[in-house]
């Protein structure tokens, strides 16, 4: 498991909006990379067209190409679906199904994509729950809604819904924006546990998040309000944060942005 | 807006006592004009209400009221078991024929067609068409199914008139329900790989089932009540059938529409009619709230 994402010239549009130009970087697998950034430079849009969930938005379309282990993920006859099953996503904000169990949230992956044998998903959902270090809090009480959870369980119950469907690689959104300290450390804890087995893209607005969780980092930035986002360097979160390679990097690393 | 002072004197400490007169006298004043305005709104359906327990409830108590027609030569002994079924009867085949249209419309406009020309287009038709009067429905299925197609009146084609009647409101308020859940919760979904149908299914219908099946309870609610439809496109009729084809059909609002052609409006059967139609209705708006609690608890509010 753990594929390698490559990204090529890739420019992604709203519509008529230029959001993002000449994208390239690549991810090696088992890494953590750190998407770091100003609002609005488009980081999180180019985590999304990892695994083509920028299409849900209407109007949204991309240019260039996005490799995973050599695939195209744009090529022809890439089902979008098929892409989401092997990129998995995290989000900002915990969105458990309110309408399911613990246990169902958790296995929903495959339960809706035609896994039916119960033992086996159980297993799965345990396994997944000990992978996102939630199991000891909800093993008791699997029946119970997910919205019963508290924010930061209720964001590792997303991450063990993501990794249950055994995902190559999984992409986070400021996964930890919406939590407290002490729920944001259990989770980063979490991501270093995780890229032993997946590649992991994360976005953060934290700076010490992205030096804290990151084998390496990129950095994105917009010349001006209205430009298109670009991205300014990618390298080893150490050289990054110590002696970056462009004046803007180091800028923005230190507070002197904008 | 500020009243008079009223010591005109230079203020010398904070006044913090009581309102002053004037503002005493505009507050007491719209005060007993606002709980007069709402005893005028509620005393009527209190009326209604009394009026139609005390002349209803001596026929509803009986026995017979839920085992009879209107077949005896002993009004003592008339039921309104043939108008009962017929009510619930007609509300079914509405429901079952107006529920698959409307939620399929609403999943299209809200999950596939959302934003486009087209989607507002059809929004407003149903807009419209929510303003259609009963008896206009009528007189359309009248026209269609008799004139046009030489059909004779029957309980399918009152259905039928009520289904123009129940699809624009089950249809709006099940688009409103679909709007409320969360688009992160479709994201969340296709981000697992989950296709858009399957998503539909598994994640957005059950998280707003609730309130759906509100709105449906309150459009069966609503159509079980109409009159016009059934005065136009059945026939009265005073013994027991479950045939929905006759012409000759008997529900609750045609036994007091009935009644009152007869000239004999006011009397205790027809008012148990009243009843338990009332009755009947309440009970499903009750169903609808209780579904409608339940479902706000489970989102959180």
């Amino acid at each position: 498991m753990a594929k390698r994402i490559e990204v090529k010239d890739l420019n992604i549009f709203y519509g008529d909006f230029h959001a993002v130009e000449g994208v390239e970087l690549t991810v090696e697998p088992r890494t953590v990379t750190a998407f770091i950034g100003p609002s609005g430079c488009g980081k999180s849009t180019v985590l999304r067209t990892l695994n083509r969930m920028h299409e849900v938005i209407p109007g949204a379309y991309c240019t260039g190409q996005v490799l995973l282990d050599g695939t195209d993920l744009y090529g022809k006859g890439i089902d979008p679906v098929a892409v989401r099953h092997t990129v998995g996503m995290v989000f900002q904000r915990a969105n458990p199904f309110p309408a399911m169990s613990i246990r169902d949230n958790v296995v929903a992956g495959l339960r809706l994509t035609g896994a039916k044998n119960k033992k086996a998903l159980d297993e799965v959902a345990e396994h997944a729950l000990r992978g996102a270090n939630l199991w000891g809090e909800v093993k008791d009480r699997l029946d119970r809604s997910g919205a019963s959870l508290s924010g930061g369980q209720q964001q590792r119950l997303c991450i063990a819904r993501a990794i249950a469907v055994q995902p190559e690689v999984l992409l986070m959104d400021e996964p930890c924006s919406a939590l407290d300290p002490i729920s944001t450390l259990a989770i980063e804890d979490l991501i270093n546990e995780l890229k032993e087995e997946f590649t992991v893209v994360i976005v953060t607005h934290n700076m010490q998040q992205a030096a804290r969780v990151s084998d390496r980092t990129a950095f994105f930035n917009l010349k001006a309000q209205g430009e298109p986002g670009h991205l300014v360097e990618i390298d080893s979160t150490e050289k990054i944060f110590s002696n970056p390679s462009q004046k803007a990097t180091e800028d923005y690393i230190s507070g002197r942005f904008g | 807006m500020s009243s008079t002072s009223d010591n005109g004197s230079v203020i010398t400490s904070l006044e913090l006592t009581k309102p002053s007169g004037p503002r005493l006298a505009r507050n007491g004043c719209v005060s007993v004009f606002m709980v007069f305005a709402t005893v005028l709104a509620v005393a009527p359906l209190v009326w209604v209400l009394w009026s139609a327990i005390s002349k209803g409830i001596g026929s509803m108590l009986r026995a017979s009221w839920w085992t009879n027609a209107m077949d005896s030569a002993d009004q003592a002994k008339w039921g309104a078991l043939h108008a009962i079924v017929g009510t619930i009867q007609i509300g079914l085949i509405t429901a079952v024929i107006s529920v698959p249209i409307a939620l399929l419309t609403a999943i299209y406009l809200v999950e596939y067609a959302r934003g486009t020309k087209m989607a507002r287009v059809v929004s407003f038709a149903v807009d419209v068409l929510t303003g259609v009067p009963s008896i206009v429905a009528a007189l359309f299925i009248f026209a269609l199914v008799v004139t046009t197609f030489g059909g004779h009146q029957s309980a399918w084609a009152a259905s039928l008139a009520l289904v123009i009647l129940m699809v624009p409101t089950v249809l709006r308020s099940t688009e409103e329900m679909l709007k409320l859940v969360p688009d992160s919760l479709r994201e969340a979904s296709f981000a697992l790989g989950i296709t858009k149908w399957r998503t539909i299914v598994s994640v957005v219908l059950p998280t707003s089932i609730s309130g759906i099946a509100t709105g449906i309870m309150l459009g069966l609610a609503r159509v079980m009540g109409e009159t016009a439809p059934l005065i136009l496109l059945l026939q009265f009729n005073q013994y027991f059938t479950v045939n929905p084809n006759t012409p000759t059909f008997a529900t609750l609002p045609t036994i007091i529409s009935n009644a009152y052609t007869q000239g004999s409006a006011d009397t205790p059967t027809v008012w148990g009619a009243a009843l338990t139609l009332i009755v009947l209705v309440m009970g499903l708006n009750i169903i609808a709230k209780s579904i409608s609690r339940r479902y706000l608890r489970r989102m959180g509010k």
